[in-house]
């Protein structure tokens, strides 16, 4: 390097960055499309000069210099193209000549990612693999006095409860009476939670739509998908498939004139409301949907201008306090379905969870609390909101759970537990301890996007380009050039073979604790853990 | 895996009834305990319908502070049953002091208050002395009720019954219900002995309750100071069945509604589809797993058996009008009541309570798929 060469304090080289592209030129046919897929053109065409050496036999002439050119890929250093490890190079490559190599040290990159003074943002979820949930067990197997049941053969009835439950003396004295009960879904407890329409692409939400319905109309699974706040679009609003979709309110009302308006045409009541608080990828900040992904499409059902960044304010402006706004939206809301469609709060993980909780156990309106962990995904947030803020979803549950046995109402508000379930991929194991510590529901969101659309991020900083609207395999991107890779039939394919796992998954945990005919909720009794500290912070079982 | 016996008669029985049946069943308990529900007395109780009889073990000291509570209490003593037992039990059987069965005059200050009042406060006495007897080890209290005698032992139950001489004239009881134990508990206590007793239900239970927590959790949350104890997972199914007609106010017929609601589809095209609807939500909690085979007994003097949702326990009741018996297995019926016509012994299956009624005529069997008499 000459020693006058032009650096900045944010020069770096490819040995800096967090993945380097290891590029093989002997297998390399320079077809070029590694460097068209590449949705952060971290790479490009690298003309390279090299000096050759031209040996004559037996020295007969002194040997000679040559320049030769020749033509590969060059990773690029502007940390504004950084390779992000999605490996769609590799994917491409007809001869597996290149692919993204981890860095061995600690990137110099991490210090450089606040150009114009702005941080990091991303999607994904918080950089830190593995979770506590994967490391407890389920010990209480039924064993001698009395059998194991059969996971294959046995009658199940994998169920849970979504709206306000009545004590049983007030709901006969209501059904005398003839008075209001609260509306109450009985579905399936794994939900598809909140992924807006514009952090998902078009064929991203028909796919899982399409799922959903199959799930639901051929196989008989009452599974449920929240629509997270985006809207939803027109035809699903009018359509009776609209019984299988959570709508969700947020604090930028997205998508909700859209919705209001669609109210008398609605040919059936849809799910349920989830009033989202917070998220547990971003707790205590708003959704954010930059402006690369607000196209046409997107604007219209949300209401918007196009081609602007839609961050929604962190908490409901229309009111002062959460008890305010909690009890008022929830009675809104209530009040449009005229009180026949039940009505929950959706907060991200805190230390004041059970505040809200017990507030929520005196509003009669109030049809579950909806609790996102720390572990949570999202299509774009900050990225130290991601890695540093927010409460572990297992002992906030717990807390709640046992909040509600202290006050008896452990069957009247059902807990539904968000945040990384099944990270690491365990996402039956991690269901069921969850609902054995106390969850009555799970929702997932980008487990969904792994599984049933191959969604490459990580817990280990790869790809996590959700929120720039680059996704390379079209999930999380509103480009059709991008997301006509994703064939939504194919997604609801998958969809439907991840369900039909996680209950096969959930009936062998079950199945040899001896329960079938009810879900296990609160039975802390089946778990344990070999961490003494966890084993009294979730009052379960220390095993070693 | 336990063994269950319960038995309702026109002429009262000697509880030998209940012990020798329980004999032929002996590969189906273990010695680590026998309860014996006596109800609907003969003999000397005969004539004590309303008193409230203390059944428990007691030392001496324990005897004494049991004496000095009572009296403090107004309580007098109005008939005492003497159990005599050799200096040596026999082997599996523990050494106590008394054995007492006491049936007590009520307070003059309690003349006049109404029965849901005398019930709830029968059930604090016995609640204090378990207390009691917890702190100081020296009294155990299985009932204090009208007409109700309750006897727990560890030990083999032949050699319980005669160690404590239960055959004997002024002991006997126009229904009783029996189990030899098979300890699934991990330490053998008598509190964890069935027939389980709460203000005038009782029941016994085959097999483990494998949702035994949450239900607990929820009946311990309801704020009735008799659902307490659960020394043993199955203690729940007594305080489900006070719930269920005491709080409710519904009928037998809906206690396997509760237990072990119908699937779904059932419910869409049963009768009483919006109540049991929302009696399986409401009363979601409570709902047991299984593999459970349940005999109880309600304060009307019937007896009745369900069966879990899976029907993975042995039951069977049979008899002839004025006697039936409700066994774990035919051959305990066949000791009891051997001229029956076997033909109608009935095995209630996953939607069956088979149910003896007070008059003792016939047992009557409901389905859950029936429809179900109106919430009174």
């Amino acid at each position: 390097m000459p020693s006058n060469i032009p650096i900045t304090p944010s020069t770096l080289s490819v040995k800096d960055l967090p993945w380097q592209i290891d590029w093989n030129k002997g297998k390399c046919t320079l077809c070029g499309q590694c460097t068209a897929v590449c949705p952060v053109q971290a790479i490009e065409l690298g003309v390279f000069r090299k000096r050759c050496i031209n040996l004559s036999p037996g020295f007969a002439t002194p040997p000679e210099n040559t320049m030769q050119l020749y033509y590969g890929i060059r990773q690029k250093t502007d940390t504004a193209y950084s390779c992000v490890g999605c490996a769609v190079c590799n994917l491409v490559c007809p001869n597996g000549a290149i692919s993204p190599c981890r860095s061995d040290e600690t990137d110099k990159l991490v210090f450089h990612r606040d150009r114009g003074g702005l941080p990091r943002s991303r999607g994904g979820r918080r950089n830190v693999p593995g979770t506590v949930l994967d490391q407890i067990k389920f010990i209480r197997i039924s064993m001698l006095t009395d059998p194991a049941l059969d996971a294959g053969r046995h009658e199940f009835e994998i169920r849970t409860l979504l709206g306000r439950v009545l004590p049983p003396e007030e709901n006969l004295k209501f059904i005398r009476q003839n008075g209001w009960i609260p509306p109450v879904r009985e579905i399936y407890p794994l939900m598809i939670g909140g992924m807006s329409f514009g952090a998902l692409s078009p064929n991203m939400w028909e796919g899982i739509q399409l799922g959903v319905a199959y799930l639901n109309e051929e196989l008989g699974m009452p599974v449920r998908v929240c629509t997270g706040e985006g809207g939803c679009p027109p035809r699903l609003l009018r359509s009776r498939f609209l019984k299988y979709v959570i709508l969700q309110i947020a604090s930028g009302y997205f998508g909700w004139d859209e919705i209001i308006h669609a109210l008398p045409e609605m040919k059936e009541d849809p799910c349920a409301i989830e009033i989202k608080y917070g998220q547990g990828a971003k707790p205590g900040d708003g959704g954010l949907l930059m402006w690369y992904k607000v196209n046409r499409l997107i604007a219209a059902i949300r209401g918007v201008p196009a081609g602007v960044s839609l961050p929604s304010p962190p908490t409901h402006q229309t009111q002062y306090s959460i008890e305010e706004s909690v009890a008022k939206m929830i009675q809104s809301m209530s009040m449009a379905w005229g009180f026949r469609v039940p009505v929950y709060p959706k907060i991200s993980g805190t230390s004041t969870a059970l505040a809200v909780l017990n507030n929520l156990t005196r509003n009669p309106f109030a049809g579950g609390l909806g609790i996102d962990g720390e572990d949570g995904g999202t299509g774009a947030a900050y990225n130290v909101s991601m890695n540093h803020m927010g409460y572990p979803i297992a002992s906030n549950i717990r807390d709640a759970y046992l909040g509600l046995v202290t006050a008896g109402m452990q069957n009247e508000i059902p807990l539904i537990a968000g945040g990384g379930i099944g990270k690491s991929g365990n996402i039956a194991a991690n269901a069921a301890a969850l609902i054995m510590l106390g969850a009555s529901g799970i929702q997932i969101g980008k487990y969904i996007m792994q599984a049933a659309a191959g969604c490459l991020g990580s817990e280990t900083d790869r790809c996590n380009i959700c929120n720039i609207g680059r996704c390379p395999k079209g999930i999380t991107s509103q480009d059709p050039r991008l997301y006509r890779r994703l064939d939504p039939q194919q997604v609801a394919q998958r969809v439907v073979d991840v369900f039909l796992a996680f209950d096969m998954e959930l009936k062998k945990i079950i199945a040899p604790l001896g329960r079938s005919t009810s879900l296990p909720i609160g039975m802390s009794d089946a778990l344990g853990i070999n961490d003494y500290h966890i084993s009294k912070r979730l009052s379960i079982n220390y095993v070693v | 895996m336990c063994r269950l016996f319960a038995i309702t008669s026109d002429e009262p029985l000697s509880p030998m009834v209940a012990f020798e049946a329980l004999d032929v069943m002996r590969e189906g308990h273990d010695g680590s305990g026998v309860g014996l529900f006596l109800r609907d007395l003969g003999g000397p109780f005969e004539d004590m319908k309303d008193a409230p009889i203390l059944s428990g073990i007691f030392t001496e000291n324990g005897l004494k502070r049991l004496d000095t509570f009572m009296m403090n209490l107004g309580f007098m003593t109005k008939y005492k049953l003497p159990i005599k037992v050799s200096k040596t039990p026999p082997s599996g059987v523990p050494k106590r002091d008394i054995y007492l069965i006491r049936a007590y005059e009520y307070p003059e200050e309690w003349d006049g208050l109404s029965q849901p009042e005398l019930y709830d406060r029968l059930v604090n006495i016995r609640l204090q002395l378990r207390e009691m007897g917890k702190a100081e080890g020296d009294m155990m209290v299985f009932s204090f009720w009208p007409d109700v005698i309750m006897i727990k032992e560890i030990g083999e139950p032949l050699k319980v019954a005669q160690h404590l001489k239960l055959d004997r004239k002024d002991i006997k009881a126009r229904v009783m219900m029996a189990q030899g134990r098979q300890n699934t508990n991990y330490a053998i206590n008598l509190y964890a002995c069935h027939p389980f007793f709460l203000q005038g239900f009782s029941t016994m239970t085959n097999g483990e309750n494998t949702a035994f927590i949450p239900i607990r959790d929820y009946l311990q949350s309801r704020g009735i100071p008799g659902y307490t104890g659960y020394q043993s997972d199955s203690e729940v199914f007594t305080h489900i069945l006070h719930y269920t007609l005491e709080r409710l106010g519904l009928g037998i017929e809906a206690y396997k509604h509760i237990i072990t609601p119908l699937q779904d589809e059932d419910i869409a095209v049963h009768p009483n589809a919006g109540l049991l609807q929302h009696l399986k939500q409401s009363c979601r909690r409570l709902i047991i797993d299984g593999p459970n085979c349940v005999i109880g007994c309600l304060p009307d003097h019937s007896l009745f058996m369900v069966q879990d949702r899976k029907k993975l326990r042995p039951g069977v009741v049979g008899g002839r009008p004025g006697r039936y018996a409700f066994s774990s297995e035919i051959c305990g019926l066949d000791a009891a009541i051997p001229d029956r016509d076997k033909t109608l012994d009935f095995q209630p299956m996953h939607l069956d309570t088979a149910i003896v009624g007070p008059n003792r005529q016939e047992v009557a069997v409901c389905r859950q798929t029936s429809p179900l008499p109106l919430p009174h």
